[in-house]
């Protein structure tokens, strides 16, 4: 690859932002639902669509679960779907705990509703290309996903 | 194939929602309470049998495409989860019979047609 390919292939074709509201069960999936939306719009396939749209609700979820809020940015590169997730939440304090799959922080209510079954960053992981987890407790979780277009 | 509309009628389904787009067909059915789990093993075209009876279960079906979310044991929805169901389109359907009999007569009308249809083929 020549340095021009690298560097062009940094700058998105497409890039957009969402803020996620924490604590909203009621709005949680909406911004999952618009970026699903929108990939269907530019006519990406229908399998990474669905490997994407898994990724999003699982992240959207976990802002709205576990941080006071966040935002998802998709980045529609020429060779892949990039998903950037930010929270200013809690942090995570040990990230190879948090990848096993069963392990939750859920409270009691969240778990009752059908939330917190320990799946969702495994399921992201599952789902992804490349998977990219850092956290700082007490200052937030940044997560990276992409998903090659093929 | 089997639509919606028949099962609603064989299985005296009632309909919470979204009458009018039961014309769709069902290729399966998935039986789950974990939304994570749903997300991970569901495929579109499926009814989703659940207890969950909560807003959020609108937009898991609407993002994994199924075909309808089928509330079981008598389950009623929510007036928010009404509302999100019909935004998204996602016709909710409800039964006094527990998850493990609607699964168990959903799955021999799936395959009775699907015998049916391997007999005859159009």
């Amino acid at each position: 690859m020549r340095p021009d390919d690298r560097q062009s292939d940094r700058v998105p074709l497409l890039k957009q932002r969402w803020e996620v509201q924490g604590g909203n069960f009621i709005t949680a999936g909406n911004v999952s639902t618009k970026i699903k939306d929108l990939l269907k719009e530019i006519q990406i396939s229908p399998d990474l669509i669905r490997r994407l749209a898994i990724c999003c609700y699982e992240a959207e979820m976990n802002i709205v679960m576990y941080a006071g809020k966040g935002s998802m940015t998709l980045e529609i590169h020429s060779s892949e779907l990039v998903l950037i997730v930010e929270d200013q939440g809690q942090g995570i304090p040990d990230i190879n705990l948090a990848m096993q799959e069963g392990w939750s922080t859920a409270t009691e209510a969240m778990r009752e509703k059908g939330f917190g079954a320990g799946m969702g960053l495994p399921n992201i992981k599952r789902n992804a290309d490349k998977f990219d987890l850092t956290s700082k407790l007490g200052q937030g979780t940044t997560l990276r996903v992409s998903i090659t277009l093929t | 194939m089997t639509m919606l509309k028949q099962i609603i009628g064989s299985l005296e389904l009632k309909v919470f929602c979204c009458k009018e787009l039961t014309e769709r067909p069902v290729v399966g059915g998935y039986c789950g309470d974990l939304l994570s789990d749903v997300m991970a093993n569901t495929r579109a075209g499926e009814i989703w049998i659940t207890i969950q009876a909560h807003p959020n279960i609108a937009a898991v079906a609407s993002l994994k495409e199924l075909t309808a979310i089928l509330l079981a044991n008598g389950r009623e929805p929510l007036p928010e989860t009404l509302q999100k169901a019909e935004a998204e389109k996602i016709p909710l359907l409800g039964s006094p019979l527990s998850a493990f009999e609607l699964a168990f007569r959903l799955n021999r009308l799936l395959a009775t047609n699907a015998n049916r249809a391997e007999a005859h083929p159009s």
